[in-house]
């Protein structure tokens, strides 16, 4: 089985792609990790509410941009053009970041980046990091890597924060504390925050002023700072970090020392390219016009910021997702979240339930591919395939596509194998299917309620047995029928 | 074999296939046609809940409510005409410590972007370093209306990348707790703009 990172042997030699490690796999299959939350009523109202008032916020202000779909378009084909030329990219941006000062790490894996940083923070002398809330360090498990060699990690994202001090890992790319409410997060404060005030209000703008003096102090006398960062730009070696609460900011201006962690799948070929994503992400992800911080640096800048700057270019994995030229359009992922707030298993499984750092569909086609699908076998059939996904991602990745292509190479579980057979029966006939979708429609048949989500995400909510066990906890998609069936007849 | 040298071997053989080249189409627009973009730059910044006065002389009247102000080395000097609280220039460079106990930063910007209602400071003529408009918890910015472009494209071609870039849309504001707006977690929780026509004297 590949094992990761330590796989180098595999047919290609030394540098064959190799998968990654860390945070990334499921110790459960999906559907008994979703099992809690599905029947947890608190955690799915939290969700729902969540998902549906960003959908909302996100399609208004989508709808004011009418260029939005040639945004699209080019912010698709600039990151294809990347991934085609990866390693010129990369070999560029090291030159630029260099000659601006900063100094250039690989990572081959989640340990060896996880080495680099601790050294690097050791080397500064420093017993403490800030962090920026970053996938990247996530997804190397940092914080427990900085940890165990006796370094203090605080996340200052105020959603990490909270996720920090419950003792929780994120269930959301963007709102990583969205399965809390607000009682829920006072009771966290209260109980791990020593500085909280004991008659804590729990509303939004007393929990938020408590954070902000809790992370005060600490931002003013931190020495190293680790951050991610959204862009990598190989003509000039400026990264960019977008943000909200200004504790990016803080961390990537006060300290003398910054390290960044960053996938190499992050690179755009030139500075110019942010003109599209910079107009992309803000609206995809928290359905603002603009984020309310952009920074952007560029190697060292003399009696400004960080006068040491580090860049550690992490592969863990990515090179193995862009050996395959069907599921390679994952890494065009800007880690928007716009997938998520669609999805409706995300919607009801909640995020911890792909058990790694990335839920929801980008996760069940990029987790898979990060790991070797054997090891995550059960994440593409993570989803219905209804294709709210593809609809809404801005650059453009067909997720459906990738996770039927991905089910191909997975070991299929034995009780889906036949729930799936009796599916392939139904859906392989024109005229059973129809029928099932009459009875489903008119809600009076065995095939239960049909129902129409939203637009272009029609659902099938029960089916009889045996396909009832796999439809108890997710809905079966009425998708564009052509290319569905299209795929059953290769099952 | 180096990490590097390994990482690039690896992805040189995933990319074995050889894709194609890509044409990327740049259909989007690049610049905005609408006549009105102070107006549209207003509206967005209200709606951030920044707040937006007209004209070099209002700053006057929003100083008096200040008594401690860091600034630039550079700013103008007619900024700060009649100001009669403290000026904290940043010469030498301000602590931390002491940008905490100022009342408010006033700065000038590079250039404003008005689809987005977003204020750009490059560390250019009137901005400063960048810790100067992080610490203080109020931000007094004064905006000329020939730093106003309409779309971002435009705003990028008159940036240098090399110089540290802070792009502002509104206060600090976290969208966490229950996805309710709150203005002001860790960034200045006010932001002023003074907004300064070409015909101001006083604006240059
Ligand atoms: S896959 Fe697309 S929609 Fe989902 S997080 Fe990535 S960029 Fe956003």
């Amino acid at each position: 089985m590949n094992r990761p990172g330590v796989d180098r042997s595999g047919t290609g030699g030394a540098a064959a792609p190799a998968t990654g490690s860390g945070r990334i796999r499921t110790p459960l299959p999906f559907p008994t990790a979703a099992k809690p939350a599905v029947a947890d009523a608190q955690l799915r109202a939290n969700l729902h509410r969540a998902t549906r008032t960003i959908r909302a916020k996100r399609a208004r202000v989508v709808d004011e941009v009418p260029d939005w779909e040639a945004l699209r378009d080019a912010g698709s084909a600039i990151k294809a053009d990347v991934q085609r030329r990866l390693p010129e990219l990369l070999e560029q941006f090291e030159a630029s970041a260099t000659a601006a000062g900063a100094t250039v790490h690989w990572a081959r894996d989640a340990a060896e980046a996880c080495r680099i940083v601790v050294a690097l923070t050791r080397a500064a002398g420093a017993d403490e990091v800030v962090k920026v809330k970053s996938m990247a360090t996530q997804e190397i498990e940092l914080n427990e890597a900085l940890e165990a060699a006796g370094i203090a990690a605080y996340e200052t994202d105020l959603a990490e924060l909270i996720v920090q001090l419950g003792e929780d890992t994120p269930s959301h790319i963007l709102v990583p504390a969205i399965h809390y409410n607000r009682a829920q997060i006072r009771e966290i404060f209260q109980r791990r925050m020593p500085d909280a005030p004991p008659d804590l209000s729990d509303e939004p703008a007393a929990l938020a002023e408590v954070a902000r003096a809790h992370l005060r102090r600490r931002f003013l006398s931190a020495r190293v700072a680790v951050s991610g960062a959204n862009f990598a730009i190989a003509d000039t070696g400026t990264l960019v970090v977008v943000e909200s609460e200004g504790n990016g900011r803080m961390c990537l201006t006060l300290p003398e020392t910054l390290i960044s962690v960053v996938g190499v799948e992050k690179l755009l070929p030139t500075f110019t390219d942010l003109e599209v994503f910079l107009q992309l992400l803000p609206r995809s992800s928290t359905g603002e016009r603009m984020n309310p911080y952009t920074s952007m640096w560029t190697g060292v800048t003399p009696n400004d910021g960080p006068q040491a700057v580090h860049v550690v270019l992490v592969d863990n994995g990515r090179s193995a997702v862009l050996a395959d030229p069907v599921g390679r359009p994952a890494l065009s992922c800007i880690r928007c979240s716009a997938c998520l707030n669609v999805c409706p298993v995300y919607e009801r499984a909640g995020g911890h339930a792909y058990g790694s750092v990335y839920p929801g569909p980008i996760g069940a086609i990029l987790s898979p591919q990060l790991t070797g699908v054997a090891d995550n076998a059960s994440l593409p059939y993570a989803s219905t395939l209804c294709g709210a996904c593809y609809d809404v991602c801005p650059v453009k990745i067909n997720i459906p596509e990738i996770l039927v292509h991905l089910r191909q190479q997975a070991p299929h579980p034995v009780a889906e194998k036949a729930t799936m057979r009796v599916l392939a029966w139904v859906m392989r006939s024109p005229r059973r299917w129809a029928t099932a979708l009459r009875l489903a429609r008119v809600g009076a048949g065995p095939l239960g309620a049909y129902r129409e989500r939203r637009s272009g995400a029609r659902t099938l909510r029960r089916l009889p047995w045996p396909a009832s066990a796999w439809t108890r906890s997710r809905d079966l998609p009425l998708p564009a029928p052509q290319t569905f069936r299209e795929w059953w007849e290769k099952q | 074999m180096t990490a590097r040298d390994e990482i690039l071997a690896r992805l040189r053989t995933a990319l074995a296939d050889s894709p194609p080249p890509v044409h990327v189409p740049r259909r989007y627009r690049r610049v905005h046609d609408r006549p009105d973009l102070v107006e549209v730059l207003i509206d967005r910044l209200e709606d951030y809940r920044a707040v937006v006065h007209r004209g070099i002389d209002a700053l006057a009247g929003l100083l008096a409510e200040v008594d401690r102000l860091a600034v630039p080395t550079d700013i103008p000097a007619d900024w700060l005409a009649g100001y009669a609280g403290q000026v904290r220039r940043d010469a030498p460079p301000l602590s931390p410590a002491e940008l905490d106990v100022v009342d408010a930063v006033l700065t000038g910007c590079a250039v404003a972007v008005a689809d987005t209602g977003t204020i750009i400071l490059d560390t250019g003529p009137a901005q400063g370093r960048r810790a100067l408009t992080l610490v203080p918890d109020r931000h007094i910015c004064v905006v000329r209306t020939d730093q106003v472009v309409g779309l971002l494209p435009e705003a990028l071609a008159r940036l240098d990348p090399r110089a540290p870039q802070t792009w502002i849309s509104g206060p600090s504001a976290t969208s966490d707790i229950e996805l309710n707006r709150v203005e002001g977690v860790h960034g200045p929780r006010r932001l002023e703009v003074v907004l300064v026509g070409l015909d101001d004297p006083l604006g240059r």
